[in-house]
């Protein structure tokens, strides 16, 4: 590349940063870290994970912009992380979507047709039918020979 | 010499989204099982605790948290000792974040130790009395392969660090780094930070769901 | 009369340099050892084409096969399981070995830092890191055939997968080598792209092709690693029955699908996001004319590369994913056509009253958008749910994929070797055989896969070594189709080959390219340009300009 003889002779290691800041910055993650230890012994239903990955991310977002610089570097380096991520969210979401919107089918035809799950309805796509309780134990699958 | 810093750095970023991909991967795949398994999933958490006074307790998930944390810190502080000329303090930094390290992979193989006696291993190896596989909807089998993947993985990505600090460790104590180079302790840093940050992530959905 | 566009460094204008970097150091060594992309670049070159051979006789076969119902070659019984290794091998072969790792791996490794008036990639010896990764995921690939074979098909559906005998643990881990390779290519190219462009380039001053290129690049490195993973726990649970996919050990055999196909839709765009930037460069040189819609066109490829990822469920549609889900990504996969329409819209309206001349690269081009127009809108028809029911896994899917895989990258990859052969090799072929190579591909091209839509709308399954005797005429015409497009590419190997037994003269510009390639040696010295090269011009700048100095 063309040689520069720049003045600006840091690297890139305008002395942002710092011990204070870092130690600062470990503590912070320290505290976190106690407070999630000592939110998993309360129970809140559903949002357990929920709060669990909360500070897990506050965490990350402090080694990520503090320890690993992203607040001082270029914006570019900062846009390709959260693309990572964003992009692992989307295939989260969209597998979660499917997973949780599946039904259980019965079969429409064979002996056991009281349990049939019914057909869905053309006019409402969309509307999955009720579904039914939890598959009994796959004995049943041998009596269908 | 700063663009090229600067292009290294978003060379590493980049091969940080690829990492953050490849472990998301298996994120996804363990939210999914857990969403098929959710009650032998959880009892499954519960081996991965100690018990402590009469009570389970993430002991060395919590142990091998903070030491990762703390090996994090001394990390950054030898990246700025590098940006400072101070030749001394990025080898004793360096040298410490190998030490909290190996902590970490002592800790793992206690774990681990106790697993394999166990019998709480993935899939055709899992041989622990559960009432699960009495049924037969081995949701602890998955968990398990699950757990050993994910600490696995992880801790490969460990073992890794361990010699990329160890070169490093030797350069700086050559004299090799100064404020005007010290890219390689800067970029070696930023692969540490990611192992940490996935640990941050494991250690809850593992150690912390009950 | 009005000056046209100066025609730089005809042979005499600029004394040709002695050394190139063809020449400059010899030796298999001095090539083992290179970090110059172009010589990175030429090295891909033969390990992809050779790839492609390799596949291409794996489709011969297949076709052969499936010349009458009876599924013999030559005489002998083809059985189920050899025919299953058969199209496995050609899909892997051609998926893996050639087409995502070709354009990427030559012609831009070759092109893209002269075209920002670079010295080299920004990590050199990445690149070289990238190639011996293919190797050795080649090897590696190339052994599983040989000691087993696979008969999975290239997707490695579970639980067949994790069942099966034959090597597919070392195929997958194949895979897995190949996909770092094309992981650090992206890289490589998203770095030099951000950081070493000539001064006077801003963003929107590069060439098109780097936009195509830089949003592949975008999706190697996005996609590639849940690829890597999905392989990872394919393996692990072959070996150890870990019971995620396999539904018998309480896995989810869809989840693998949703694993493999996250990777595997956006990297149908690294297969053809090549293929356009290839054209974006082809369209306006020969028609001596700007491209139309600059700015919707780098917009449009980076769009392509982002919306590749939210439609992957399109693959997935009767696999037993929910309707939900499916309604989803059905709307979202129209979505994806928009950014694919605006290119081909802008492409015509720049060869639109253009000056156009019909050399080689640019009948290739043609072919290009008449076959991807096609191949996109056949797309369409799949990603509607109601006609997909209907046509998913039948012949319809085949001829689609390979009217936007071959009919559209392969054809503009021929087209791009072309282009640039002379700009390689300081060599021009032959152009009136290289025309007839077109025309024998465009031929051979419909001949075989136009009839397959007919086939797989009337019910033809996909992977089937045999069927209904009703549809013996359409197979067998196909077959025949297959020969012809054999007879077009050993007729562009030759014509190509044979240039190389000439001196190497070729101008520094024959095709009056406005790119800064075109603005040194044909071939170009090591170190690419003799001065940095400063941008003045806006890109695919044809107006009139007075003749200078």
């Amino acid at each position: 590349m063309s040689s520069h003889t720049e003045t600006n002779t840091h690297g890139a290691g305008q002395h942002h940063g710092g011990p204070k800041i870092y130690t600062a910055n470990l503590f912070a993650l320290l505290f976190l870290t106690v407070l999630t230890i000592a939110a998993a012994s309360f129970n809140f239903g559903s949002a357990n994970v929920v709060i669990a990955l909360a500070i897990a991310s506050m965490k990350a977002a402090l080694v990520a912009l503090f320890f690993m610089h992203l607040v001082w570097d270029k914006p570019v380096n900062a846009i390709i992380a959260i693309a990572g991520f964003l992009f692992l969210g989307i295939f989260l979401m969209f597998d979660f979507i499917d997973v949780t919107s599946r039904v259980n089918f019965q079969p429409r035809n064979g002996p056991n047709m009281e349990n049939a799950t019914p057909a869905p309805d053309s006019m409402n796509p969309l509307k999955t039918p009720a579904p039914r309780p939890l598959d009994p134990a796959p004995a049943k699958a041998e009596e269908h020979k | 010499m700063e663009q090229q810093f600067d292009t290294s750095k978003l060379g590493m970023w980049l091969f940080i989204v690829t990492e953050i991909l490849l472990f998301g991967g298996l994120f996804v795949g363990f939210g999914l099982m857990q969403h098929q398994y959710p009650r032998e999933f959880i009892e499954a958490h519960e081996h991965l605790k100690q018990l402590i006074g009469g009570h389970l307790f993430p002991l060395y998930g919590s142990v091998n948290t903070i030491v990762l944390l703390i090996s994090s810190w001394t990390m950054v502080m030898g990246v700025n000792a590098a940006q400072t000329n101070q030749q001394k303090k990025t080898v004793r930094y360096l040298v410490i974040t190998i030490l909290l390290a190996c902590v970490f992979l002592g800790i793992k193989y206690v774990e681990y130790a106790h697993k394999f006696h166990d019998g709480l291993l993935p899939g055709i190896f899992y041989s622990h009395q559960s009432e699960d596989l009495i049924k037969g909807t081995h949701g602890y089998a998955t968990f398990f392969a699950f757990y050993f993947m994910m600490t696995g993985l992880h801790g490969i990505h460990v073992v890794v660090g361990i010699v990329l600090l160890s070169w490093l460790a030797v350069r700086a104590n050559r004299g090799d780094f100064n404020s005007e180079y010290y890219t390689p302790v800067d970029l070696v840093g930023l692969y540490w930070h990611v192992v940490d940050m996935i640990w941050i992530y494991l250690f809850p959905l593992y150690y912390l769901i009950s | 009369m009005e000056p046209v566009v100066t025609r730089s460094a005809r042979i005499g204008d600029r004394p040709r340099p002695k050394k190139n970097y063809l020449n400059e150091t010899r030796g298999v060594w001095s090539w083992m050892t290179t970090v110059d992309h172009k010589r990175i670049g030429i090295m891909y070159l033969v390990g992809t084409l050779s790839a492609f051979l390799l596949g291409g006789i794996f489709a011969l076969l297949v076709r052969l096969t499936l010349l009458t119902p009876a599924h013999k070659l030559f005489g002998m019984q083809v059985t189920a399981e050899t025919y299953n290794r058969f199209f496995t091998l050609h899909g892997a072969i051609m998926v893996f070995l050639f087409i995502i790792p070709s354009i990427p791996g030559s012609l831009t490794n070759f092109v893209l830092p002269l075209m920002l008036g670079a010295k080299d990639v920004a990590f050199p010896r990445l690149n070289l890191a990238s190639f011996y990764l293919w190797v050795v995921g080649a090897v590696m690939a190339i052994s599983s055939m040989i000691i087993g074979a696979v008969d999975t098909g290239w997707t490695f559906y579970t639980p067949y997968s994790t069942t099966t005998s034959g090597t597919v643990t070392l195929m997958t881990a194949a895979v897995f080598v190949l996909g770092f390779s094309s992981i650090f290519t992206g890289l490589n190219f998203i770095a030099t792209v951000h950081k070493l462009r000539a001064p006077g380039m801003g963003w929107f001053d590069m060439p098109l092709f780097v936009w195509s290129m830089y949003s592949t690049a975008l999706i190697q490195i996005l996609a590639t690693p849940v690829l890597g993973i999905t392989l990872v726990l394919l393996m692990l649970e072959r070996v150890f029955q870990i019971g995620i996919f396999d539904s018998r050990i309480g896995g989810d055999p869809v989840l693998f699908q949703h694993f493999f196909w996250f990777y595997s839709h956006p990297a149908v765009y690294i297969m053809i996001l090549p293929g356009m930037a290839i054209i974006s460069e082809l369209i306006p040189t020969f028609s001596r004319k700007t491209i139309f819609g600059y700015r919707a066109m780098a917009y449009a490829s980076v769009s392509l590369a982002l919306v590749s990822f939210i439609v992957w469920g399109h693959h997935m549609f009767v696999a037993g994913q929910s309707q939900l889900a499916t309604v989803i990504f059905s709307a979202l996969t129209f979505l994806v056509a928009i950014p694919s329409g605006v290119k081909v819209f802008n492409w015509l309206t720049t060869m639109y009253q253009g000056n156009i001349s019909l050399e080689t690269p640019m009948l290739y081009a043609i072919s290009f958008l008449m076959l991807f127009a096609i191949g996109g809108l056949t797309g369409i028809f799949l990603g509607t749910l109601s006609t997909d029911v209907h046509l998913t896994d039948t012949y319809f899917v085949v001829a689609h994929f390979h009217y936007v895989m071959m009919g559209s990258t392969v054809t503009a990859f021929i087209g791009g070797l072309y282009y640039w052969w002379p700009k390689m090799t300081g060599r021009m072929y032959a152009e009136r055989w290289g025309q007839v190579t077109a025309v024998i591909w465009f031929i051979g091209f419909n001949a075989t896969f136009l009839p397959q839509f007919i086939l797989g709308s009337r019910g033809m399954p996909r992977r089937y070594y045999n069927y209904l005797d009703q549809f013996q005429p359409l197979h067998a015409f196909s077959t025949v189709g297959s020969w012809i497009i054999g007879l077009s590419l050993f007729m562009t190997a030759a014509v190509l080959l044979a240039s190389l037994r000439k001196p190497a003269d070729a101008p520094d510009n024959p095709w009056g390219g406005t790119t800064l390639e075109w603005q040194t040696s044909s071939p170009p010295i090591t170190h690419n340009f003799e001065e940095q090269p400063v941008l003045e011009n806006e890109p695919y700048d044809y107006r009139p300009k007075a003749v200078t100095h």
